[in-house]
């Protein structure tokens, strides 16, 4: 465990003055993450909330060297970082140890850039990348992604009298990622700080590629009040919809597990408008098949984790 | 809101490839002119857990010292190695009160801004 008042005398990474929407957990994940390592950290950005809002020109909240190339290829970017590092260092021009580290949403890492990340996992260049995962293009005005769950509204999944909401399951990255056989794959929710940063800590302490999916609520697309960020992440832990894993090396661990508080996927909807069509009667079967859907990946890491 | 005059630079002085050569100058962007709802703390409440500070997404609450005038009053507070509350940065609170949500001793709660004001409607 970390201590949190020892965690606060510790430098920032990232500082205020960002234009992130009031309430969004994203910075939060930020600022906790970059500071589980003592060692300089180089930051590379896919395109997304995080990036365009923390580096409006002519400002950067940013204390660390940032870098954003586009869209679909910050893994690419922070490999060409890497390596480049690896020859200076050989070469006997910088001597510090340094970590390189990477910041990109659902639309970056599950759809736009997954190649890239593909391409520099299997390389095993030497960094950690950190998804935040906010379910949809929520920077460009709330878009379905592969990421956003079954049955949620968004632009581009509307609700209407044949369709109701986003027809496919929520892709599941992580298990993705960890086929690629990489030493460090973990799952990690802002509601759960200890447990995140132990993560974050372990993912740079990791010799080659590790990689954390962080779920990010979102305020204006999720549609609920500012306050209750944490709450939302809390919740989607405590119905298994978000479970808290690790795997190291092939070994997978599960880090919650809430038992007899294993709360229904309905508590965790029903606080979010882009779920509301959800609570009326006729709609019950989406819930129930996202129900299921939740009980059987909730299962299967379950029985991954007894071996 | 921007609190002070940014002369427009003409491209001659933009650096090559648009570079912000200040790190960290996001923070004389004054975010805080967002704020309906203003974060208030009771340190009579407060146990200096800094819950408060780690999930605070604008790194509007400062860490303190021993001798931070707004630490919490529950509990031991004097070593050094720790923080205390430091009192909030008003300058770049958005008023989320995510910190008065997350309180497990609810010593924060939060007021809207025009309780501030005086009859002019300034603070």
């Amino acid at each position: 465990m970390v201590n949190l008042r020892q965690l606060a005398k510790k430098e920032e990474r990232l500082g205020p003055g960002h234009r992130m929407c009031p309430g969004c957990p994203q910075t939060m994940i930020v600022r906790l993450v970059t500071k589980a390592t003592d060692s300089p950290v180089v930051v590379a950005n896919a395109t997304g909330c995080l990036e365009v809002s923390t580096t409006i020109y002519p400002f950067s909240a940013w204390r660390v060297p940032w870098i954003h190339n586009a869209f679909e290829n910050s893994a690419a970017t922070i490999s060409g970082v890497e390596a480049a590092y690896k020859a200076l260092k050989k070469k006997g021009k910088i001597d510090k140890d340094v970590k390189f580290l990477v910041f990109a949403g659902d639309g970056g890492t599950y759809d736009i850039g997954l190649q890239s990340l593909s391409g520099a996992l299997e390389r095993g260049h030497n960094f950690v990348y950190v998804c935040l995962d906010n379910e949809g293009y929520m920077n460009t005005g709330i878009q379905r992604s592969s990421a956003t769950p079954f049955g949620a509204w968004t632009n581009t999944s509307q609700v209407g009298s044949i369709l109701k909401g986003k027809q496919e399951f929520k892709k599941d990255l992580t298990s993705v990622v960890a086929s690629h056989h990489i030493p460090y794959v973990a799952q990690a929710s802002p509601s759960n700080v200890q447990d995140l940063f132990k993560k974050a800590k372990k993912a740079f302490e990791t010799e080659g590629p590790a990689f954390i999916n962080v779920l990010a609520p979102c305020v204006p697309g999720w549609k609920y009040p500012s306050e209750q960020s944490m709450e939302i992440a809390r919740l989607a832990v405590d119905s298994c919809f978000w479970p808290l894993y690790e795997i190291e090396n092939g070994k997978y661990t599960l880090n919650y597990d809430p038992g007899e508080k294993k709360i229904p996927i309905i508590k965790w909807l029903e606080k979010q408008k882009r779920f509301r069509h959800l609570l009326k009667p006729e709609n019950q079967h989406i819930v129930e098949k996202l129900q299921q859907h939740v009980d059987a990946m909730w299962e299967n890491i379950k029985r991954l984790s007894e071996n | 809101m921007v609190t002070e005059n940014h002369d427009k630079k003409g491209w001659k002085e933009i650096p090559i490839g648009g570079i912000i050569e200040e790190a960290g100058n996001a923070e004389r962007y004054k975010t805080g002119t967002w704020r309906s709802f203003r974060p208030v703390h009771h340190p009579e409440k407060c146990t200096n857990c800094m819950i408060c500070w780690v999930n605070c997404p604008d790194t509007a609450i400062k860490a303190g010292d021993v001798n931070s005038p707004d630490k919490g009053l529950v509990g031991k507070n004097d070593d050094p190695n720790l923080a205390n509350f430091g009192g909030f940065d008003y300058e770049h609170c958005k008023g989320c009160g995510i910190c008065a949500a997350v309180c497990p001793t609810k010593a924060i709660d939060m007021h809207p801004e025009t309780e501030f004001l005086d009859k002019e409607g300034e603070e």
